[in-house]
């Protein structure tokens, strides 16, 4: 990202022409001009603009590993919460159990939790993830928080710099689903360090050297470091 | 009715000491509620609203979805307390009048199509009433929905304008729009000035409508300008807490 002063843009505001510049993500064109379309700072990378927002639902992409609660068991599958402006299906023939019709509520359940890929999306915004990759299960045990989807990014860090540091310094399994839920697992105490330290990043996503202040952070009290 | 009110003196002021192209004081704060998406608190004169945006979210029931484009529903309601004797709590013909308006005018500027089968609901809470109200709302949600990241074309913006002691003037008071001739809210997309709301009540004439009209936008504008000016304030705030 480059150095200079981000930005905050408003919806509404003229951002440029559609001659010199080309329209990103966050914009839309009206009139020959392009157009920011929410609250967000501004970004413009090789002559495309983009907006990138402050707040606002998951949009999903797929091929993003997301982390979603079911919401309801139905004969073909179920319909999961994402975090989405709608929620995602899940079909019996994309989780890894051979189940028999009108079976589903014995694998899956109203509340169970599933590390899960957004397989894909149709023109109508439906959702369709699968589990049907590695790494990816029913969760069982640990704990999973909530925080805005645009500062997924900088919670796992260039290159999963943060992510890495963070379990550097403090014993625990974490998986950032980009829909903005985060499951962390391990002692009461490693899990009560991890979600400060994941606090503070979102209040500070935007100031600069954010890794190096969180890394001092965490050297402060560090007990094992690997 | 009281006919020996003085809606004008003789110097050309109102009853508040306003001129009559004044506006009452606006202040607004963006992001104040903590549990919404997007939130906004808004004091327009006498007039104290709460407005919160959730969503988009799925529609539910289901019956109500699109499946083409969310849809935006407003909910506009006054506390029992909001006006001098005491309202009787719960949705009314005025109340679902204001919410149907205010609903229509959000679904012009909020970018629906990229959430189809969503909601987007706008709840407007009036703490405390005093004329003009729906515009104080309207412009409430404008910051709100801002606040929530919800795509839109511009953010919209509310002001009335009326005619009282058969002078047009700007952004009634409670005794201006309750003795006045006729009151005149609007609300524009401040970019382009298209009209998202207009509705009268009372008389006016061709003339004294198109002055009017003209002055509600120009309203608008100035409106528009403390809204943003609302929401740079916050985010500034945010991104310079070092």
């Amino acid at each position: 990202m480059s150095n200079e002063e981000r930005k905050i843009v408003l919806p509404s505001q003229i951002l440029g022409d559609i001659k010199s510049d080309k329209a990103g993500r966050g914009t839309f064109i009206e009139n020959g001009k392009i157009i920011s379309e929410k609250l967000g700072i501004l970004n413009a990378n090789s002559n495309y603009i983009n907006v990138i927002s402050f707040k606002g639902r998951y949009e999903p992409t797929v091929d993003d590993f997301i982390i979603g609660i079911v919401e309801e068991a139905l004969s073909a599958g179920w319909l999961v919460d994402i975090n989405a402006p709608s929620p995602a299906f899940l079909h019996v023939n994309e989780v890894p159990w051979d189940i028999e019709f009108g079976d589903t509520e014995k694998y899956l359940n109203r509340g169970d939790s599933i590390m899960a890929k957004v397989s894909q999306i149709d023109e109508l915004k439906k959702f369709q993830i699968t589990l049907k990759d590695r790494n990816l299960y029913k969760i069982k045990g640990g704990h999973i928080i909530e925080v805005e989807p645009s500062r997924v990014p900088r919670i796992i860090g260039k290159k999963g710099s943060m992510i890495t540091l963070i379990k550097k310094y403090i014993r625990c399994r974490i998986f950032v689903g980009q829909n903005g839920r985060i499951w962390v697992d391990g002692d009461t105490e490693s899990i009560e360090r991890v979600l400060q330290t994941i606090y503070k990043i979102e209040s500070e996503a935007i100031i600069y050297g954010l890794t190096n202040r969180i890394e001092e952070l965490l050297k402060k009290d560090a007990k094992d470091v690997r | 009715m009281e006919l020996d009110i003085k809606l004008i003196d003789d110097n050309g002021k109102r009853m508040d000491g306003r001129s009559a192209e004044e506006l009452r004081k606006i202040k607004i704060e963006a992001g104040v509620l903590h549990r919404a998406d997007g939130s906004c608190y808004l004091e327009w004169g006498g007039n104290k609203v709460f407005a919160a945006v959730y969503g988009p979210r799925e529609a539910i029931p289901r019956h109500t979805q699109n499946p083409l484009r969310a849809i935006v529903s407003a909910r506009y309601n006054m506390a029992a307390f909001s006006v001098e004797d005491r309202k009787r709590p719960g949705p009314d013909r005025r109340s679902r009048e204001i919410s149907k308006v205010i609903s229509e005018a959000l679904e012009k500027v909020v970018l629906t199509e990229q959430f189809p089968r969503s909601a987007i609901d706008v709840n407007i809470e009036v703490l405390d009433a005093e004329a003009g109200t729906r515009c104080a709302g309207l412009t409430a949600a404008g910051v709100a929905l801002a606040d929530a990241g919800i795509p839109m074309k511009d953010i919209p913006v509310a002001c009335a304008a009326g005619k009282i002691a058969g002078q047009i003037v700007i952004d009634l008071g409670k005794e201006e729009d309750n003795f006045g001739d006729a009151d005149l809210p609007v609300a524009i997309s401040p970019r382009t000035d298209e009209i998202l709301l207009l509705q009268m009540d009372g008389h006016l004439t061709v003339e004294e409508f198109n002055k009017a009209l003209d002055l509600a936008i120009k309203g608008c504008h100035k409106a528009s300008e403390i809204q943003k000016k609302a929401i740079m304030d916050k985010y500034q705030s945010v991104k310079g807490a070092e």
